[in-house]
């Protein structure tokens, strides 16, 4: 099963939060749309994947 | 730190008037009907608030729990007078001398996942303007899950002295742009410097004008 990251084809994961992780992110540093749409934090871990889904994950760095 | 009677008594019109030697009277009202929310009124905030003020957007929402500090003033549009002082409190007093006649909309709060949607939910746009990371997110999230009319532009990435022309604008999700570097986190010793800190508010506060003006593209 593929899934589309930040443009790039990826290997998928059962769901977001386990897509995160396998891809270095964390998962309190980031917000995530899920195919045009935001997906809660609250729901990282109850959100599958499936083919072709696509994810954008914005990651931020601290300082403001 | 300036008293009321050092202000000239400049009008409502007068203002407008010499707004309007600079860019079309439409522009000015589309500039002037709009509502902008600033969550972090730190670096990045107390500048974007600033640039909005001259820039003539006519209602201001601004959102932060924190004093004045020392700290702060390498980098934030606060004065030595103002220690101590809610930075909501300051910085009105700052936009008033700036524009008088703008509504400012000052909440003295600290934002959580819990109040967040309830607090900027009336804003149409809103500028992301916290220090730290899982705060960022918190925050962005929050809103684009509860809040369906609202536009975030979050800051993220300018932390020290690096080339200012790293720092950039782009369209990240459907209703989020994001300003930055992206990559600068704070580390010991490489915290923010005005420049660099400015830059990024430069592009949040651009953007936030060009948003009201009906630009979509960063």
């Amino acid at each position: 099963m593929t899934v589309t990251v930040n443009g790039q084809t990826q290997e998928g994961c059962a769901n977001v939060l386990e897509q995160l992780t396998q891809m270095g992110f964390d998962p309190k540093r980031v917000a995530v749309e899920k195919n045009g749409e935001i997906v809660p934090r609250a729901q990282y871990e109850t959100t599958p994947l499936k083919e072709g889904d696509k994810l954008e994950v914005v990651r931020f760095v601290g300082g403001g | 730190m300036w008293e009321a009677a050092d202000t000239p008594n400049v009008t409502k019109e007068q203002l407008q008037g010499a707004m309007d030697q600079r860019f079309s009277r439409e522009i000015r009202q589309r500039l002037a009907e709009a509502r902008v929310g600033i969550a972090g009124l730190g670096g990045l905030g107390s500048h974007i608030a600033v640039m909005l003020a001259r820039t003539g957007v006519g209602t201001l929402h601004l959102v932060d729990f924190d004093v004045v500090d020392l700290t702060n003033l390498n980098r934030q549009q606060y004065f030595l007078p103002q220690l101590g002082q809610e930075k909501t409190h300051a910085l009105c007093q700052l936009l008033r001398q700036i524009n008088p006649y703008l509504t400012l909309l000052p909440q003295t709060v600290r934002v959580t996942e819990e109040n967040a949607g309830e607090l900027f939910r009336e804003d149409p746009i809103l500028c992301e303007a916290f220090d730290q990371p899982e705060q960022k997110a918190m925050l962005v999230s929050t809103v684009l899950e509860q809040c369906p009319n609202t536009t975030v532009i979050s800051g993220s990435g300018m932390a020290g002295y690096g080339s200012a022309n790293d720092i950039h604008s782009r369209k990240a999700a459907r209703r989020l742009y994001l300003c930055g570097d992206e990559t600068t986190d704070l580390a010991p010793f490489r915290g923010l410097m005005a420049p660099r800190v400015s830059v990024c508010a430069g592009h949040q506060a651009n953007l936030a004008v060009r948003l009201i003006l009906g630009e979509e593209t960063p």
